[in-house]
């Protein structure tokens, strides 16, 4: 299946939702990754349902936050 | 990491202008040179903790692709705490291949550091400010 993921396109195979790639993609923490599927952002509890299809786009990045330490 | 005096500046006046909350945002380059700096806005309006906001993030990371260049850091301040990352910080890290920028203004004194965190070890990275 063909795909453009963070911009570049890529043949995948072995892969039917957006759980399946991230895992692929080697992302061990999908909990803290944010997914944008054709210009619309997913919840996370939707990437094990969310089938993918030829020359869907797909946007991936990780969450990004912190804080200092308090005291 | 090679940054420039003036977006060095604007960073820590971004900072300035935002304490006591925390600020943030995206520094975007080529190799290990930074030419953009992207502020961006902390969803958590906090004092002690900072969040991008996803949608924005998507909109910075399209606009520094459209540009050929690369998102190589990520900035937050400390108002009132040293330049390195609380534990916060690091258990909140968890991508490897961007480089993890502090700015501190503790004692309302400038300092900055850069760190490279992996799998919650923490690794300075040299930061030549140009």
């Amino acid at each position: 299946m063909r795909l453009t993921i963070n911009g570049k396109e890529e043949t995948v195979s072995d892969v039917v939702n957006i759980a399946d790639l991230l895992k692929i993609r080697g992302i061990e923490t999908p909990e803290m990754v944010s997914v944008e599927l054709n210009s619309e952002i997913l919840n996370r509890v939707d990437f094990e349902t969310t089938q993918l299809k030829e020359n869907d786009q797909i946007e991936f990045l990780f969450f990004m936050g912190g804080g200092q330490t308090r005291g | 990491m090679k940054i420039s005096k003036g977006i060095l500046e604007m960073i820590y006046e971004q900072a300035e202008a935002e304490a006591p909350l925390e600020a943030c945002g995206y520094l975007a380059g080529k190799e290990d040179v930074i030419t953009s700096h992207y502020k961006m806005t902390n969803v958590d309006k906090s004092e002690t903790h900072f969040s991008l906001d996803p949608k924005e993030q998507f909109q910075v990371a399209k606009s520094v692709r459209a540009d050929g260049s690369d998102l190589i850091a990520v900035y937050h301040s400390h108002p009132a705490s040293p330049a390195r990352p609380s534990e916060e910080d690091i258990r909140l890290a968890h991508d490897s291949s961007i480089i993890y920028v502090i700015v501190s203004l503790e004692n309302e004194k400038r300092t900055c550091g850069a760190f490279t965190i992996k799998n919650g070890m923490v690794t300075p990275e040299p930061l030549d400010i140009v």
